[in-house]
């Protein structure tokens, strides 16, 4: 498995040119995805990870451009791709997962239209054959009387439902790559265990590579091989996800992990991390963590690059001066 | 006897007597009826049979909470957890069951008891961007209510508001603006403001936390536990954040469908939950700790509240049901002290 890259992001920058000012939504975003990994992208709501997902799928509409950096998938290089050549790697060998299903679900169209459509655009298939298919997909999300959800309206699926049809439709032509942003925040405790049961079983049978978009470190816990966690638009911390749990490098990784209430004692007060993310039309000089950071120091008056940390066969990396993990010392 | 406490602010403040609770509902239902519309009726007229349908939202729920308890109230969209909440403070009528405030039930109270009692138990809702009025400044959504129940005269506003603010950590300088001049977990502090500008001794918290982001949550879960003892705070915190629950809460109830289905101590209760659903529930939470995990589902949906199954709420979906469950729900009974849990299971033991 190792070394059989899929995805390649370098240096990726994609900004929005408001009224009001540039925003930085995604400023010099880089990792790796190799095949079948699931990497945890995590970071508090507007820290970009939305917008880095956009950026992959061509989805990121004007007044946002990718300014800056390379996209490349299996080799190919998806920056400056013409919208046709985009849309025919869209639902076929990328696909994107939201977290309100109906961003991919038609509400005027019945289900099976919806997903023979999705089949028949990207395959040479019949009409019959490809029904069977979306069928077979209906049953792989766990979706009881498959025959008679086909004939129905997505207002007439409950929410976990309908995620799951967007699931269906999203793995429909066996996408190399999927990226799911927060699809199961909006679902009740049992019915997120449920969706984050069957994208665990189909995704570790398709061989797919997984991008799980989340505030919500206690899913890709126990679902990433690799986090990367961003911060006001970079990634400030990434590495295997046992690593960065068990002993995170950067104050920030630090601070969310402290801030969750099962990794406090019951009833005391919780460690909270001081302040607020700033806003990205005004980012600070320096580190942007720096006015809410325990560890900052002068050296933080200059923007810290992405640096090896701890172990060089580990893979970790972080964004930071004074990071809680020593720097990787290059032998000689 | 009745113990008399000093207040921060210099008021005083008569305990009830032990044992008895600051807040007590006794088998309270709450039923929403959607009734017939026009064109429901207009339907009927040629035959369609279109019926009333009926909600219950809240099934005979007894609760009671003692003077400085934090009660978390847990179970998954649409059980009817603020409804119950609601019901709590008074903003609904239950249709059936009595509401007790310090002993006496709230209706047999003299109006004016009645008012004092109405402004001692506040909410603080589900959602910090839609409960605030858009058009209003803080200085208003803030000081409206003291200045309206005379608390405070006029002119006072503008100093008490400026007292508030400060005390769930905003800039009163700010007290100027609009709501949506301010983040998520500002707008959240703005609203407990307003809530703890009336003085209430019992406070209910609708999912006050669950917007906020894990690092600005922290912040807002630290402010209720500093407020809970400066100001000698009851709260019942509904939540369906197990983690977050357990964290500040003594006790935990569990809602599935409109009934109560467990309740206990939360140390005991999150240790060794009893009913199948609170296992349920357990078993779904993640934990930050780095371990793969192959994730157990739940079977089956959440059944609609319109058409409930019949017996136990929980059958179509328990692991453990049997023919028993589908004809007769199980009562709630204590099966260790300080437990509770309603399940054929613990019950016919
Ligand atoms: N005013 C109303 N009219 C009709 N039905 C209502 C009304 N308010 C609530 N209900 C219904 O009562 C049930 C309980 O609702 P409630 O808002 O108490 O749920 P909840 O547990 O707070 O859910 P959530 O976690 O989604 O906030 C639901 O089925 C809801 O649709
Ligand atoms: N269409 C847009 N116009 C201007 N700014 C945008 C637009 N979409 C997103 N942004 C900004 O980009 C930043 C990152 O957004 P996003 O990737 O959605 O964050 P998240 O990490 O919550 O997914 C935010 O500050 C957001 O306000
Ligand atoms: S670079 Fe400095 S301010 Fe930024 S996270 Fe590291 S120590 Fe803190
Ligand atoms: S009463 Fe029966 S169906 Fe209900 S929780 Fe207990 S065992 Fe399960
Ligand atoms: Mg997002
Ligand atoms: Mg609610």
């Amino acid at each position: 498995m190792r070394g059989n890259l899929l995805l390649a992001v370098d240096g990726l920058r994609t900004h929005f040119f408001t009224r009001a000012g540039v925003v930085k939504a995604v400023d010099d975003v880089s990792f790796k995805l190799n095949r079948g990994e699931v990497l945890g992208l995590v970071g508090e709501s507007g820290s970009g990870k939305s917008i880095t997902g956009y950026s992959i799928m061509g989805l990121v509409d004007p007044p946002g451009r990718i300014v800056g950096g390379s996209i490349r998938l299996s080799g190919r290089e998806l920056v400056g791709l013409p919208q046709e050549a985009m849309r025919a790697l869209r639902g076929n060998r990328v696909a994107m997962i939201f977290q309100d299903p109906m961003m991919t679900l038609n509400p005027v169209m019945r289900i099976d239209r919806q997903m023979t459509e999705a089949i028949l655009a990207h395959a040479d298939a019949g009409e019959a054959a490809a029904r069977a298919r979306a069928r077979d997909a209906l049953v792989a999300v766990g979706i009881p009387s498959p025959d008679e959800r086909l004939a129905a309206y997505p207002h007439q699926f409950s929410g976990g439902m309908r995620q799951r049809v967007a699931i269906a439709i999203a793995l429909l032509n066996r996408p190399d790559l999927i990226i799911a942003d927060e699809p199961t925040t909006a679902l009740d405790v049992t019915i997120q265990g449920q969706i984050l049961y069957e994208m665990q079983k189909l995704t570790r049978d398709s061989g797919a590579s997984l991008i799980w978009i989340t505030h919500d470190l206690s899913v890709v816990a126990g679902l990433a091989d690799r986090i990367a966690v961003m911060y006001a638009g970079r990634i400030v911390e990434q590495g295997s996800c046992a690593d960065v749990l068990a002993a995170p490098a950067h104050p920030y990784t630090q601070g969310l992990l402290d801030s969750v209430p099962s990794r406090n004692p019951r009833g005391a007060r919780l460690r909270q991390i001081p302040g607020m993310a700033p806003s990205l039309m005004a980012l600070p000089e320096g580190c942007a963590f720096r006015d809410r950071c325990p560890r900052a120091g002068r050296a933080c008056a200059i923007a810290p690059e992405m640096e090896a940390v701890g172990a060089a066969e580990a893979g970790r990396a972080v964004r930071c001066h004074h990071p809680l993990v020593p720097h990787t010392v290059e032998d000689a | 006897m009745t113990a008399t406490t000093i207040q921060p602010d210099g008021t005083l403040r008569v305990e009830p007597p032990p044992g008895v609770p600051l807040v007590d509902l006794r088998g309270v239902s709450k039923r929403f009826v959607k009734h017939v519309d026009l064109a429901g009726k207009i339907a009927n007229a040629f035959g369609a049979g279109v019926r009333e349908e009926v909600v219950h939202a809240v099934d005979r729920v007894s609760l009671a909470i003692a003077p400085g308890e934090v009660v978390g109230l847990v179970g998954e969209s649409g059980c009817g957890k603020s409804t119950l909440g609601r019901v709590a403070v008074g903003l609904l009528e239950p249709s059936a069951g009595e509401r007790r405030w310090r002993g006496t039930r709230v209706d047999a109270l003299p109006a004016a008891e009645r008012r004092e009692a109405q402004l001692a138990m506040q909410m603080i809702f589900q959602d910090p961007y839609a409960s605030l009025n858009p058009r209003m400044r803080v200085v208003d959504i803030v000081g409206e209510a003291p200045v309206v129940h005379g608390m405070i005269g006029a002119r006072q506003q503008i100093e008490y508001v400026g007292l508030q603010l400060n005390r769930v950590g905003l800039d009163p300088t700010l007290m100027r603006r609009f709501p949506h001049q301010f983040s998520g977990g500002q707008r959240a502090r703005i609203g407990i403001a307003r809530a703890l500008a009336v003085k209430p001794e019992f406070l209910v918290c609708d999912e006050s936390v669950a917007a906020l982001d894990v690092s600005i949550q922290a912040q807002v879960l630290n402010l209720f536990m500093d407020l809970r003892t400066a100001l000698n705070l009851t709260y019942l915190f509904i939540s369906h954040d197990l983690g977050v629950v357990r964290h500040i809460s003594d006790r935990v109830v569990i809602m599935y469908l409109g009934r109560v289905v467990e309740s206990g101590a939360s140390e005991a209760l999150f240790r060794a939950p009893a009913h199948p659903y609170t296992q349920a529930l357990l078993a779904g939470v993640g934990s930050v700790e780095p371990v793969k995990r192959t994730f157990v589902p739940v079977q089956g949906e959440i059944p609609s509240p319109l058409d409930p199954p019949t017996g136990c709420h929980f059958h179509p979906r328990c692991p453990h049901a049997m023919p028993r469950c589908r004809e007769a729900a199980p009562s709630l009974v204590a099966v260790e002290p300080g437990r509770e849990v309603a399940c054929w299971l613990t019950e016919g033991r």
